[in-house]
């Protein structure tokens, strides 16, 4: 049984039919990859994961119990959160706030304060402005901040959305690392990028999305020298 | 390079002066010009130019007093439109009506305590059960107006759940004025002494119909007295409605910024979706906002009644929509702009009528010119920032 599967899955945004018949897998301690276009669907099928978008049809499993038709903080409780496009930090909340809040459901008071040295250990930029307002860092802080917010829940499944979106390539690499490194510590990581190459680099298994549909699906390093791919999503090269 | 050119560019160069842009604004202007008459008049009226000044410091002392009291039940109203509209983006126009079922369900209590005895031999305790009743009683109204005139809107355009809200206003002082009728009832007398021994200091002032001093009292009591050369009355009952109120004020604060709940409501404020990806319960967040927001009013409320003494199905109108005024003033979904929003309009509608040498009855006239004043030339208020496209 894999942490995450997901069956037929249709869902609409603003009435615009956005999936159609998604079905996929994600392993324990794997990275899986959405890589596609704009507008392919690949947020909205992060946010129906996060129940942000509503299913209207089809299954969501996560370790074997459905979660599709749950509201948005029970699905959060239950360890599937999501570091969303743009990253969203909280601008008017302290760098420690917006940690704390990422620990939000958990109950666990010291361990929360071990995760805490731990992501401040991972990113020490955050550290030198913990009481700062979130909305003064940069670019690159900011996604270290919406990382480190999500890995404060204690995430089951980590879903990101573009974390390398307008950031400058040394960050980007930085970031890739580090989902790396997280990922050998255990975290199972479900990635949406437009950064392909990148994408593909890290992922163990990927899913091409192309107007609601999967299209593709198959090993990281496979689709990686597949022509249809390189010529799509990887700059033709 | 053209002489024409250059110009341009020097324009482009030095950023408009407030000055120039100001001119170049009729409506602006024309206000400003307003402005500085009044300030002109008022000036007239409190330096004594040709012999006495019309205006003396004794009458301005009283006037602060009495508007601080009343500037602070507007501020107490005032923080449930911010914290409503910080939470959700809209004006609950329904508020008024939560703060007048404060005051109403606490005309009960008080009347009850009365009733049994209890108002005479413990004051304290009476008015302390007759404050958490209307405080209750504002809050749970505050929650089914939310329940039943927004939640089911809660994704609707902008405007639908403000016409709720003027809807859910006129419903609530219909249910009360079919419910207890149109008459004004009357809070009745309380007696709260304390400091026994400032009798001998109270003269002829502090004794009862019996001939008896008790000591100072709170709520009912009025006395002349001259402090540092000023004549003034004092009714302990401003200083008390303006304690309370701070000390109320002080606990939403904590709450807000020292409690993991009120954590959560700033990061709803900000972004519902994003809190909600957090694990946060937006609804829960929601109601809670809602309930803090009754709590205020009610205690609002009941202070309210304390000192006007009367309450009636209307009296939530004219407080509820200085109070969003306030808020305004103070910058709409700042906590802190709401505080400093209410009490400065609660002293500048006491002192500005009699400073400017006009009849009190138009306070209420300066009051709203004020909000046009702001909206014209702060519109984002005091402590108000310029909202974002994003949310604004």
């Amino acid at each position: 049984m894999s942490l995450l599967e997901v069956e037929h899955l249709h869902a609409t945004y603003e009435t615009i039919v956005a999936l159609r018949d998604i079905s996929f897998v994600v392993g324990q301690g794997e990275i899986v990859t959405l890589i596609g276009s704009n507008g392919a669907g690949k947020t909205t099928t992060l946010n129906t994961l996060c129940g942000l978008t509503p299913a209207r049809s089809g299954s969501i499993r996560l370790a074997g119990e459905r979660i599709e038709a749950l509201p948005p903080h029970e699905i959060a409780r239950r360890g599937v959160i999501q570091s969303p496009e743009g990253r969203k930090i909280f601008a008017r909340l302290s760098v420690l706030e917006n940690l704390e809040m990422g620990a939000f459901s958990r109950r666990d008071n010291r361990a929360v304060k071990r995760d805490l040295e731990d992501v401040l250990g991972r990113f020490p930029r955050l550290r030198e402005r913990l009481h700062q307002p979130g909305g003064t860092l940069s670019g690159g802080e900011q996604q270290m901040l919406a990382i480190g917010r999500a890995l404060m829940a204690k995430p089951r499944l980590l879903l990101l959305d573009e974390p390398s979106m307008g950031l400058a390539p040394i960050f980007v690499r930085d970031v890739f690392e580090s989902l790396v490194a997280l990922n050998k510590q255990g975290t199972t990581i479900l990635l949406v990028e437009q950064n392909a190459h990148m994408a593909l680099m890290i992922a163990h298994r990927a899913y091409v999305m192309q107007t609601g549909l999967i299209t593709h699906s198959g090993d990281a390093k496979v689709l990686r020298k597949d022509p249809a791919i390189i010529r799509a999503y990887l700059g033709g090269a | 390079m053209t002489p024409i050119q250059t110009q341009e560019m020097r324009a482009r160069r030095q950023p408009a002066s407030a000055l120039s842009r100001l001119i170049r604004n009729p409506v602006q202007l024309i206000s400003a010009i307003i402005l500085l008459g009044l300030f002109l008049v008022a000036l007239r009226n409190v330096l004594p130019l040709n012999g006495a000044a019309e205006y003396q410091p004794d009458q301005f002392a009283r006037q602060l007093i009495f508007g601080l009291a009343q500037g602070s039940i507007y501020a107490l109203i005032a923080l449930g439109y911010t914290l409503v509209y910080g939470i959700l983006s809209m004006i609950n126009f329904a508020h008024g009506e939560i703060f007048m079922a404060g005051a109403y369900m606490g005309f009960f209590a008080i009347t009850a305590a009365q009733e049994t005895g209890l108002l005479a031999s413990d004051p304290v305790l009476a008015l302390f059960i007759t404050l958490l009743i209307g405080m209750l009683s504002s809050a749970v109204v505050a929650v089914l107006v939310e329940r039943i005139a927004y939640r089911p809107l809660r994704n609707a355009p902008r405007l639908v759940p403000l016409i709720t809200a003027i809807g859910a206003s006129i419903a609530l002082q219909q249910i009360f004025l079919r419910l207890f009728g149109a008459s004004t009832r009357r809070y009745p007398d309380v007696g709260w002494f304390v400091l026994p021994n400032a009798c001998p200091a109270l003269g002829t002032q502090g004794l009862d119909d019996t001939g008896l001093c008790r000591g100072i009292d709170l709520i009912g009591g009025r006395y002349d007295v001259t402090v540092i050369g000023l004549e003034l009355r004092i009714l302990p009952i401003h200083f008390l409605v303006f304690a309370l109120s701070l000390a109320l004020m002080i606990a939403l604060w904590l709450y807000v910024h020292r409690t993991k709940s009120g954590k959560a409501m700033r990061a709803v404020a900000e972004d519902r979706n994003t809190a909600a990806l957090m694990g946060v319960n937006v609804d829960r967040v929601i109601v809670t906002t809602f309930i803090l927001g009754g709590l205020l009013a009610g205690a609002g409320g009941v202070l309210y009644a304390l000192y006007n003494q009367q309450v009636s199905p209307f009296i939530g109108f004219l407080p509820g929509i200085k109070a969003f005024t306030a808020a305004v003033l103070g910058g709409i979904g700042n906590i802190p702009g709401a505080m400093f929003g209410g009490l400065f309009l609660g002293v500048v509608e006491t002192v500005a009528p009699s400073m400017l040498g006009l009849s009190s009855q138009l306070k209420d006239v300066i009051a709203f010119g004020l909000l046009v004043m702001v909206l014209i030339f702060r519109p984002q208020g005091i402590f108000g920032e310029v909202l974002s496209s994003k949310r604004g």
